[in-house]
């Protein structure tokens, strides 16, 4: 049995939550310059420019990239030889309480969906917890803005709707977002499981690096087409037309349920953001 | 085509910009996103007077992020403008001109645009620390408990926007979609 003190969780937490704010990944930084390297469209050019500049500026002024410093999601993979000394989820909480006060992020967490009373902190943390075998923790902070995330759609699918109704339903999902969720958009689809296990999936694909493909080689070519597909629908950047409308799609699946087919999309905007330390 | 306007946003001004310009705002602008429409609108069904005058008035969607030390405001993108789509022609009726966002806005939008010769700009979703280097000043005017949702006056200096939807009605997030897909054939 290993022992984590809680007040390491705390520290890293707070490190990954300014440090994915404020810097974008280098994955998603290529892709951005490749969609650019790629793109003919002139408006479609000058966003790209401003989007790269932006991200550039950000670096060098440890600024948040963008406004929106989200939800903090976060994600921890605990390994079942690790004891926390300490409230984990408090510590994480804290981390974020932390993070978002000194790294000056904004507070976007109302304590009621209906009252809406802002918590002034950027707490609860969305926690997401998996049990892994070892002695490590594995923390990703991944801060979720909601101009995207609103844009996200699940449905129950009949499993005679088979792969076709999966591409119509993420490329509907995509297409009828157009300018909202700030593209150049990533998209992460899950596809089975049970309702709520299709959404988890389609979260945690956001959390692939961008140009990283599903080890299926049949789920590879789907993310490949279903990217294709998307960039020819001419949303483009902010969707004043282009090409890019996507950096990626990244397609997770798992089994699900012999009468069934739930299929969810989670979208994220062109300011990616997730950061992984190892504990 | 590029245009440079400066507050107050007349109707002349708003004439003269087409979907699809990019326009640069220089002087005063307000920032108001959902909780502070939703006050605004409360104040003017009860008939009382606003925080700010809206007649030729620009809003910019925007929740910023916390000032560093020295600075006058954090990283200030637009925010998705179809939530403030239930009040913006309440605003517009009462001499809005200018409203800045990014995203869709709903066809009741559309129309008051047209009747009140507004104009819809669109700043880079994202990039909001590109554009709060063009925010000289800001300052909270009303509604401090709403945090980064207050209204704040803002002086700007070439605001970088682009115009989405013009007095005419015209809409660039359908006419540059169709302008590309075309010369895609």
């Amino acid at each position: 049995m290993r022992e984590i003190n809680a007040c390491d969780i705390v520290k890293t937490v707070k490190k990954l939550c300014i440090e994915a704010n404020c810097h974008l990944g280098e994955d998603v930084k290529n892709c951005i310059k490749c969609a650019r390297e790629n793109e003919t469209w002139e408006t479609a050019c000058d966003v790209l420019d401003k989007i790269i500049e932006n991200y550039n500026i950000a670096d060098e002024l440890s600024a948040p990239i963008c406004q929106d410093t989200g939800v903090a999601c976060v994600f921890l993979e605990v390994g079942q030889d690790v004891h926390i000394n300490g409230d984990l989820n408090e510590a994480v909480n804290e981390g974020v309480r932390q993070g978002y006060k000194d790294g000056y992020l904004r507070k976007s967490v109302v304590k009621d969906p209906i009252d809406r009373v802002n918590t002034g902190d950027n707490t609860p943390a969305m926690i997401y917890y998996d049990i892994v075998p070892g002695d490590k923790l594995t923390i990703t902070v991944a801060p979720k803005g909601f101009g995207s995330e609103n844009m996200s759609r699940i449905v129950m699918l009949r499993p005679s709707d088979g792969i076709e109704g999966v591409k119509r339903f993420v490329i509907n999902a995509v297409e009828e977002a157009g300018p909202n969720p700030c593209p150049p958009i990533v998209v992460g689809v899950g596809i089975g499981g049970t309702f709520d296990k299709a959404a988890y999936m389609a979260k945690k694909a956001l959390l692939r690096d961008l140009g990283e493909h599903n080890e299926n080689p049949y789920y590879e070519e789907l993310e490949k087409e279903l990217l294709q597909s998307i960039n020819s629908l001419g949303i483009g950047p902010q969707g004043f037309g282009g090409k890019a409308t996507a950096l990626a799609v990244n397609v997770e699946t798992m089994p699900t349920h012999i009468a069934g087919l739930p299929c969810a999309v989670n979208i994220n905007c062109h300011v990616a953001r997730h950061k992984t330390e190892v504990l | 085509m590029a245009v440079y306007i400066n507050t107050p946003f007349t109707t002349d001004d708003a004439k003269r910009i087409k979907a699809g310009d990019t326009v640069y705002i220089s002087g005063t602008i307000y920032t108001a996103r959902d909780a502070a429409h939703k006050r605004l609108c409360e104040l003017v069904a009860q008939g009382k007077e606003l925080p700010f005058d809206v007649k030729d008035a620009v809003i910019y969607y925007v929740g910023p992020t916390p000032p560093k030390p020295g600075m006058a405001i954090g990283s200030a993108g637009p925010t998705t403008s179809y939530r403030m789509d239930a009040y913006a022609p309440t605003l517009m009726d009462l001499g809005l001109r200018g409203m800045i966002g990014k995203g869709k806005r709903s066809v009741e939008v559309v129309e008051s645009i047209k009747k009140n010769g507004a104009v819809y700009f669109a700043a880079i979703g994202g990039a909001g620390a590109l554009l709060s280097s063009c925010i000289k000043e800001a300052e909270v005017i009303a509604y401090e408990d709403l945090g980064a949702e207050a209204v704040r006056k803002l002086r700007v200096e070439n605001l970088p926007v682009v115009a989405v939807i013009d007095t005419e009605g015209t809409n660039l997030y359908e006419t540059g979609r169709k302008a590309y897909l075309e010369s895609q054939k």
